[in-house]
This record gives C-alpha cells, structure tokens and sequence, in this order.
C-alpha cells in the first residue's frame, strides 16, 4: 500500500480535508490521501467569496471521473477567498494537493476550533485505521 | 450477504496495483492507476481488459440456429461460420432481457456472450425458449471461459508478436479460432471500446498465462492493463449502450437506437410483435447523446429539464477524456431528440446547459478534441 504525504504542519479533519492557519487566516485543501483516493480529479465545484460556513457542513464538491464527493468544512468561518484556478485546472488537486491545489480560505468564527481537529500522527492513524 | 466472485486473474490484477470494485456480481479491477491514462492509452495505444466475468452460453444441435432466430433480434441463420453480431434477447413485451454478441461457430453451434450480471436470467430464459432438448443443447460455459479485451490502434501489432493467424485479413465482426501466446483461443476482431481491438476467448486456466504473454509483448508497443473505469468512459464515448443503463427489461431495443439490429421485417423473434406494436403506437421517449456546455457533470439518475421542466432522465454520464468535455445519453421526449436541440441537465439543483450531438461522440482514429464537437 502506498504511503501519503502528511505535512507536520497541518492539522486535519476526519473528512481528510487539511487546513492551515496563518494571520488570522485559515487555508483548507483535502489531503494526499483523500486525492489519491478519489483518482484523478476532473471538476471542483466552490461557494461564493462571502458566504459563512458552519463545521460539519458541506461547502462544495470534488469530482473524479466515476465518484462525486462532498467538501465539508473543517471549521465555521466566513469564506474569503476560493481557489478559481481549479475551475479550469481541477488536476492541480491530484498534482499538488497541498499547494496550489488549495480550495478556500476562511476568516475562523473561533480560532479554537483548531485545536478539535487532527495533528499529523492522530491523522495518520485515522487513515491507517480504514486502510486494510 | 452477496459473495462476490473473482475471475482467474484477480490476484494479476491486485499485483499490478488494481483497486478493485464490484461490478456484476464479481470483484473486478476499476482502474489500475489513472483512468484518465488508461482511456488514451486506449485510443492512443493499447489497453488490456480482463472481461473474464462475462458469460457465454452455447447452444448446440439441430435444432440451435433455429432457437437462436427465436431468441435474439438479429439474423442468426445468415451468418456466416466465423462470424459475429450485436443483438438482443427480448421478452414478450418487446423489452430487452440482454444484449449480447452471436458467435457462429458451426453449421449447427454457435454462443452468446453476455453481461455478467445477467448469466443466470438469460441461461434460464434461454433453456425455456429454446425448445426440444433433444434438438438443442443449452450450456452455460461462463465458470470454464477466461475472456480478455485487447484495443487500441496498436492492439493488431501487439498480436502480430504472439500469433501466426492472418490479422490483416480478420475483419471487424470475424473470428478465428487458432493459437495466441502458445495458447488456445478464439480470436475475435470486437470490442466494447470504439477502437479497433480484439476480444480472446480462452480457457479459465489458462487466462493468466495469456494475459502475462499479451503484457510482456505489449509493454514496449506501450500497451497498459486497463480497468472497467476506462472500459465505461470508452464505451460511453462510442454511445454503446451497457445494459442496466441504457437497456432493461422494460425498454425496446428500438427505443434505445438499436433499430439496425432488430430484424423487424423478418420477424419471428420473441417480443417482435410487441415492438411493433410498440413502434406502431409510437415510442414517448428516445435516446439521445448530449455534451454539456456548462462546467460540471452529468451522472446516471440526473434529470433532464427543458423549459424548466423536468421531461427525462440520464442513463449515463462522464467526462469525455477525448473531448475534454462532459457527454451523456439520457431519456428525452422524442421531440428533443433532434441534433442541436438544446436541454438542460440538473445537477445539485442548478440546471446545466446542455445539447444535444449525434453519436458516438467519438469516432475510431479521433484521439483528441475536435472542433465543435
């Protein structure tokens, strides 16, 4: 079986979406696991700049040629950007899912919503846990 | 609890890194890498598929051309001895119990080869229809036959390498029987992809010996195993229809576009007289090809809408890898069917535009986006 790139960095959600917080901002993507997982990657679909999210809710939705998956939101928040490159590139998900494969970027309700999610080693066993 | 059946060649499949998922009763190889690379492998190469969970049933003695002509929509008792053709088994109602391809393979012997999610239902069906047992033999052969699909433009110089059979000479819709890879075949110039390709019908125990043999002689050629991912996605492009989709118990052949193999004139068949009557009082809905010409995707189940009714539904649908853009077939009213015809599909809630194109979408030697496609 495959290993997948887990940054130490980041924190995670049982989803398999990663987010990083910097100023005040927080980044979400899906992992290396949940990309690899999908297949290739052939169409994103993302929420308008301005609209609030709840964790837990779904916020957009990944394509790969035979499965649609939802996104949900890692924490509540406002959504202050979107990745529009995606629109016309949805493969940069499974080429750099940690980079320019980024899909919105959220001003936090509560910054302590982080601290309920995933660290790298806690991920790593919850995708080890549903590998055979 | 469903047992999933595996064909011979599962544990190839999960050596070459396969996920593997169910698709007619068996665990079978969905992709191996990228569908994406597999479907231009396909169309630009070669791709090898393990279609091992199909079936075929043979049918034997005096009597069998005869019971044949009764059971599929297509002329049986002209077709020649190494010879091939598309047809369907109906019912009483016109509607279609399977799509199959008829081998003859003698004056008085021949076989279908069917979906594997149907073997049982048409075995049945076809021991009840196919009269007098003592003039036709009815076999289900389906466990002892190993069957691989090699296709691609380059799939006849893959074979050159393993084979003295005359490939040149083997037209589409002919088979030989002979040797491939030291192996006992049938060589069939078919195929479920839109490409030119063959389909070899071997022992079960000998599928692994024939598949490693057909990689090893492909590989430089650039010939790649390639899973029901890529098969879907290619069939879909050449609009052949997959039974449970397209086709079921309760739709005609005819409504499905599959009038050039329905021998109406000729009649005689079970479920000929329904379908024409069903033509007669004229079919409400047709099958018609569409691309979208909004971002996003058209799935099986989506809703097709026009004037912002809901007026049909999608049989399939995916992003065409060829075109680089979404197709589909779906249900419409036959007053849409028409080319150009413009319609909307709805996905999540939003209706996306779409129109309707002639099929298939993509022709043999097309290998990347055409204009105005």
């Amino acid at each position: 079986m495959a290993d997948y790139e887990i940054p130490a960095n980041l924190r995670f959600s049982k989803e398999d979406e990663w987010v990083r917080a910097e100023n005040g901002r927080v980044t979400v993507g899906i992992t290396d696991f949940a990309q690899g997982q999908l297949g290739d990657i052939v169409f994103v679909e993302l929420p308008e700049v301005g609209r609030t999210i709840e964790k837990g809710e779904p916020f957009g939705v990944i394509e790969s040629v035979k499965a649609v998956s939802d996104l949900y939101a890692p924490i509540s928040g406002e959504i202050v950007e979107v990745n529009a490159d995606l629109a016309e590139r949805p493969e940069v998900v499974n080429e750099d899912c940690y980079g320019d494969g980024w899909m919105i970027a959220i001003a936090p309700e509560d910054e302590s919503e982080l601290e309920a999610l995933y660290d790298a080693s806690a991920y790593a066993e919850h995708v080890r846990s549903r590998k055979e | 609890m469903t047992l999933l059946r595996e064909t011979p060649l599962a544990a190839a499949h999960r050596a070459h890194g396969a996920r593997m998922v169910e698709f007619g009763g068996f665990l079978m190889p969905v992709q191996y890498g990228s569908i994406l690379a597999e479907h231009a492998a396909v169309r630009e190469r070669a791709g090898l598929f393990d279609v091992s969970h199909m079936g075929e049933i043979h049918l034997r003695g005096p009597g069998a051309i005869a019971a044949a002509e009764r059971l599929v929509t297509c002329p049986v008792a002209s077709l020649a001895v190494g010879a091939v053709r598309y047809g369907c088994l109906c019912n009483e109602a016109g509607g279609t119990v399977d799509d199959v391809t008829v081998y003859r393979l003698a004056a008085d012997a021949l076989f279908f080869c069917v979906n594997a999610s149907n073997v049982e239902k048409d075995f049945e069906w076809i021991v009840r229809h196919a009269g007098d047992p003592a003039a036709v033999r009815v076999e289900n052969r389906s466990d002892r036959v190993g069957l691989v699909a090699l296709q691609g433009p380059l799939a006849q110089d893959v074979l050159a390498h393993l084979t003295d059979l005359p490939l040149t000479d083997l037209r589409r819709f002919r088979f030989r029987e002979g040797r491939v890879a030291g192996e006992d075949v049938l060589l069939s110039r078919t195929g479920y992809t839109g490409a030119d390709g063959f389909e070899l019908y071997v022992d079960a125990a000998r599928v692994v010996a024939l598949w490693d043999a057909l990689l090893a002689a492909g590989g430089p050629l650039g010939l790649v195993p390639a899973g029901l991912g890529a098969r879907d996605t290619l069939r879909l492009e050449a609009a052949l229809p997959l039974y449970g989709h397209e086709l079921d118990d309760a739709t005609s052949p005819l409504e499905a576009g599959l009038a050039r193999f329905v021998k109406l004139d000729a009649g005689g068949f079970i479920g000929c007289e329904a379908i024409r009557a069903r033509l007669a009082r004229g079919h409400t809905r047709a099958l018609a090809g569409f691309v979208l010409e909004d971002p996003g995707i058209a799935r099986s189940g989506h809703s097709i809408v026009h004037a912002g009714t809901e007026v049909g539904t999608v049989t399939s649908g995916a992003p065409s890898p060829t075109l680089g853009r979404s197709i589909g077939l779906g249900w419409v009213p036959p007053g849409l069917a028409a080319t150009g015809t413009e319609i909307s599909v709805r996905v999540r809630g939003r209706d996306l535009r779409a129109r309707v194109v002639e099929t298939p979408f993509v022709r043999k030697g097309d290998r990347g986006a055409r204009p105005g496609a």
